[in-house]
């Protein structure tokens, strides 16, 4: 297997030939923030937040979809990059109503951690307030929208591991928002397996099990990516 | 459940345009338009209808139909009226055509009137810039058009017939 | 078809030509004037005169004054009539034998028509659009012909030798593009044709459509012969009927005559053209999301690389270019690379076709050679605004360009010049504004249409745009202060160096620019800074934090 072997923050990194600039970081012990990266399904490249600045190319890359290649060199950290991330969040706590004190998934939020981790401690925007529904309709598990930052990993799981494609996402720009099925209660749709991976793949409170209380639900979501790696190689290696 | 559509003439024509795609799914925009065109708008029951059709996931067909501005899941009014308010419109005054339509009916742009009569909706850009101010009258172009001159088109709908 | 054929059909329609046509434009513009009227009432004159044996009646493309529509032209002798009523038509038959017309005339040697440069819109207002032999009459799928005599690889060297550029904004150079896809190893290889003109403002590719369907087809082939494709796609926006109407019978009537399909001009050469409708989302004129909607799927664009020119359509080499570039290529095939490469500036050859709107005198089409100057394009052939007021601005590049103020309107257009002022060719609008025309509402106005068209899949522009229109709002309602005008500007630098795609990374162009020519206007809209600071609200629990 071809090697390559790149610079980030730099550090020498080694990577495989056509893996990821954020996983040869993630390998190395560097974390690049993300909130639509999931291991175990494709890339969306939408949340922004692993933008990195690579030598020589004139605008920011997403870490998800760039490959590293040999010599090239990374930086993960510089001051812009900080600063464009955290205001990346702030557009997002803007966006929806996300009220951590409330929340089902305080403590175990990507979106929370990602906020403490920057240092992102106020919204320079006004909240946009949307009114957005809660869907409790189904027997097992819910979906609060206010939660939801659309980043779309529930869809590509459903339809990628599950295989089911009971989600998606309907609407366009800051109306877009998650469906089951023609836009009904996710507890009427007629393709959802109740299989719950969604829940387990989604980063914030948005998708949850019923009756799980503030700060109760915990996900697992490398059991996602392991179930992947273990249905490609027709075996469990864990 | 999927709702059932009753057996209709506009179906069957339906059924005939999916066909002569193939049942392609990759046909699914094209599709879409024919729908709309035979039943006016895109109710739930079509969309089931085109989803089992093409077999795509029924939440792909309502993601790629509210995708597009051009697609309606609700009912339009009896006449439209489409102010274009592209740039060359918005700078010859285009806002005012929406505004005098807006208050003669008592709506904003993207809804009909409540007796069904008018529905009034914006277009970005018809591409009859040389003639902006544009609006489309239940789909006939007409430029240069003033706002006095639009209201008195669109009584002609509401109190005429 | 073979090319014996071809000529036969060229010599057949110039034999059947009367001395005298009449000729009515029947583009989107003046039909919605009313020409369509105009048109049978000139037929039904010419018919009651009895003047069928030296004179037709017949309908033409767009000859480019859209402002003067319906427009009427007489040939040889080159009358031209302007705003022409359908009673006027009689009047207008008359007087090309003598008789009087109340109708108005129009100066043929203005500046308007006198300065353009036509190679594109070469044909428009002289041949039927609905007619294939009216296009082959005046050497029509030569172009083709000649390309065919040719190996690919040489057209692609052609083409890159012309110094063409794409013509739907960015300027990539289209003979590399084409390289590109050449270069893919053989198999399935598409073409699509970007007719997804959703730049507010603009109607250069709409009228191209309009004009000469069978130009765009001949230069798809063309493409699709140097690249190594058997299918073509032509993506057209849905508000664009008359477009789709007029490519569908030219793919029709080229099917027909063996110009398309297999074994062209009998070579081993196969080509297909389908035509797929847009549903009215102006992202879909970025490359991927195109290629999303020509497949069926929401239009959302997809991060690059891979590029189209790799993996685009079903994950094949894909060659993408606009309307106005397939359009350019049959010229280049007739009349050869250095023929083209000689027209226009250094490194922006060839012309380009502008939309003149807004507060000009002279509304319409105009093709210039690359390097022309913005004010001899507003002033000279534009005639400067309608009511003699000075000009403030030109905005070029709809959402994604900027307002030229008027000290800068010795800018030679070309992509280089236009990129340095802060603005972008695009696919080219070109819109007059005068002092009547407030920047920062300009700048709300392009905003809101960003906002409305962000696919919603990236968050810097779903969100991003939506709050640029609410500082640009409570700007132009005069209760913004200077903080908000500085978190004006940091927000716009996030939105443009994050967006995953052109819609996005443009959209603050707009207001940057506004905000570099005209930052008085926005200054004098700013109130002290102990009016309402924003909110600042803690979202974290302490305890996290």
């Amino acid at each position: 297997m071809a090697v390559v072997t790149l610079t980030i923050d730099g550090k020498p990194v080694s990577a495989r030939a056509g893996e990821s600039v954020l996983a040869a970081a993630a390998e190395a012990g560097i974390r690049i923030p993300t909130l639509c990266h999931l291991d175990g399904v494709s890339e969306a490249a939408a949340c922004r937040l692993c933008l990195v600045q690579v030598e020589g190319r004139g605008r920011l890359q997403a870490a998800c979809v760039t490959a590293a290649a040999e010599g090239m060199v990374v930086r993960t950290q510089t001051d812009t990059l900080r600063e464009y991330r955290k205001m990346i969040l702030e557009l997002l706590f803007a966006e929806g109503n996300h009220v951590c004190a409330v929340c089902v998934a305080n403590g175990n939020c990507e979106l929370q951690a990602a906020a403490a981790d920057l240092g992102m401690d106020h919204v320079r925007y006004p909240y946009l307030n949307p009114v957005r529904p809660v869907d409790v309709s189904h027997a097992q598990y819910a979906v609060d929208h206010n939660r939801c930052i659309l980043c779309t990993r529930c869809v590509r799981t459903c339809d990628e591991i599950e295989g089911a494609h009971t989600w998606d996402v309907a609407g366009r720009g800051t109306l877009s928002h998650l469906i089951a099925d023609m836009g009904q209660p996710w507890g009427e749709s007629a393709t959802c397996t109740s299989c719950g991976k969604c829940v387990q793949s989604c980063p914030t409170g948005a998708l949850f099990r019923q009756g799980s209380t503030v700060a109760e639900m915990t996900k697992d979501r490398e059991k996602l990516g392991d179930l992947v790696l273990a249905r490609r190689e027709k075996k469990w290696t864990v | 459940m999927p709702a059932t559509l009753p057996a209709d003439k506009r179906l069957k024509i339906l059924d005939a345009a999916i066909r002569k795609q193939q049942n392609r799914p990759d046909a699914l925009i094209a599709v879409l338009h024919k729908a709309q065109e035979l039943f006016g708008f895109l109710d739930t029951p079509v969309l089931w209808h085109v989803a089992r059709a093409l077999r795509l996931p029924p939440s792909r067909v309502y993601g790629t139909a509210t995708f597009y501005h051009l697609f309606s899941l609700k009912p339009r009014g009896e006449h439209s009226c489409v102010v274009c308010m592209g740039t060359a419109c918005f700078v010859k005054g285009a806002q005012k055509l929406v505004d005098a339509v807006g208050d003669l009916g008592g709506i904003t742009a993207g809804q009909t009137t409540p007796d069904g009569k008018v529905s009034l909706l914006v277009a970005r850009c018809l591409g009859a810039c040389g003639i902006a101010p544009a609006v489309v009258l239940d789909g006939t172009t007409v430029g240069t058009i003033t706002p006095d001159q639009l209201t008195a088109r669109v009584k002609e709908w509401t109190h005429g017939s | 078809m073979d090319h014996d054929e071809l000529l036969r059909i060229a010599d057949a329609e110039r034999a059947k030509a009367k001395p005298n046509e009449i000729r009515c434009c029947t583009s989107s513009g003046c039909r919605a004037s009313g020409s369509a009227d105009v048109l049978k009432q000139l037929k039904a004159s010419v018919a009651a005169n009895g003047l069928n044996d030296t004179l037709t009646a017949v309908g033409v493309g767009c000859p480019g004054l859209c402002s003067a529509g319906p427009v009427v032209m007489s040939h040889p002798d080159g009358g031209m009539f302007g705003k022409v009523t359908a009673e006027q038509a009689k009047g207008i038959v008359a007087a090309l034998s003598g008789g009087a017309t109340d109708a108005q005339r129009i100066d043929p040697n203005q500046p308007f028509f006198r300065k353009q440069f036509r190679v594109v819109r070469a044909t428009a207002g002289q041949i039927d659009p609905e007619r294939i032999e009216s296009y082959i009459a005046v050497g029509g799928y030569e172009g083709l012909y000649q390309a065919l005599q040719k190996r690919p690889d040489e057209i692609v060297t052609d083409v890159t030798a012309s110094g063409l550029r794409g013509r739907g904004g960015a300027g990539y150079p289209t003979g590399l593009k084409w390289a590109t896809v050449e270069k893919m190893p053989p198999g399935q290889k598409y073409v699509i044709c970007n007719g997804d003109e959703g730049d507010p403002g603009a109607f250069m590719d709409r009228s191209v459509m309009e004009d000469a369907p069978h130009q765009v087809l001949e230069g798809m082939a063309i493409a699709a012969y140097a690249v190594g494709a058997n299918q073509g796609f032509i993506y057209v926006r849905a508000e664009y009927p008359l477009a789709i109407e007029r490519l569908q019978a030219a793919i029709t009537q080229a099917t027909k005559a063996g110009l398309l399909g297999a074994n062209i001009f009998q070579t081993p050469f196969e080509f297909k053209v389908e035509i797929r409708i847009g549903a009215g989302a102006f992202v879909c004129g970025e490359e991927t999301a195109l290629i999303a909607s020509v497949q069926g799927l929401r239009g959302t664009p997809r991060p690059r690389p891979p590029y189209p020119a790799e993996s685009g359509l079903w994950d094949r080499p894909t060659l993408i270019n606009n309307v106005e570039t397939f359009a350019t290529i049959p010229a280049i095939s007739r009349n050869g690379a250095a023929w083209f490469a000689a027209i226009g500036t250094d490194r922006s050859k060839g012309t380009k076709i502008f939309s003149l709107t807004g507060k000009v005198k002279n509304a319409g089409l105009v093709e210039v050679p690359m390097g022309t100057t913005l004010r001899a394009v507003v002033e000279e052939l534009g005639g400067g605004t309608a009511d003699g007021k000075a000009v403030k601005a030109v905005q070029t590049g709809g959402p994604s360009g900027g307002c030229i103020p008027a000290s800068l309107l010795d800018t030679p257009i070309d992509y280089e010049s236009l990129g340095k002022i802060g603005s972008i060719m695009g696919s080219g609008g070109m819109i007059v504004m005068d002092d009547t025309d407030r920047m920062p509402e300009v700048a709300r106005f392009f905003m809101e249409f960003c906002a409305d068209e962000s696919c919603g899949k990236c968050v810097p522009c779903r969100v991003g745009t939506v709050q640029l229109h609410g500082l640009l709002t409570k700007l132009v309602e005069r209760k913004a202060t200077r903080h908000d005008l500085d978190t004006l500007v940091e927000l716009c630098q996030l939105v443009r160096d994050t967006s995953l795609c052109g819609l996005g990374q443009s959209a603050p162009n707009p207001v940057l620019s506004t905000i570099r020519y005209f930052a008085a206007e926005y200054e004098a809209l700013l109130q002290p800074e102990e009016f309402a600071r924003p909110p600042r609200a803690s979202v974290i629990p302490l305890s996290v934090v």
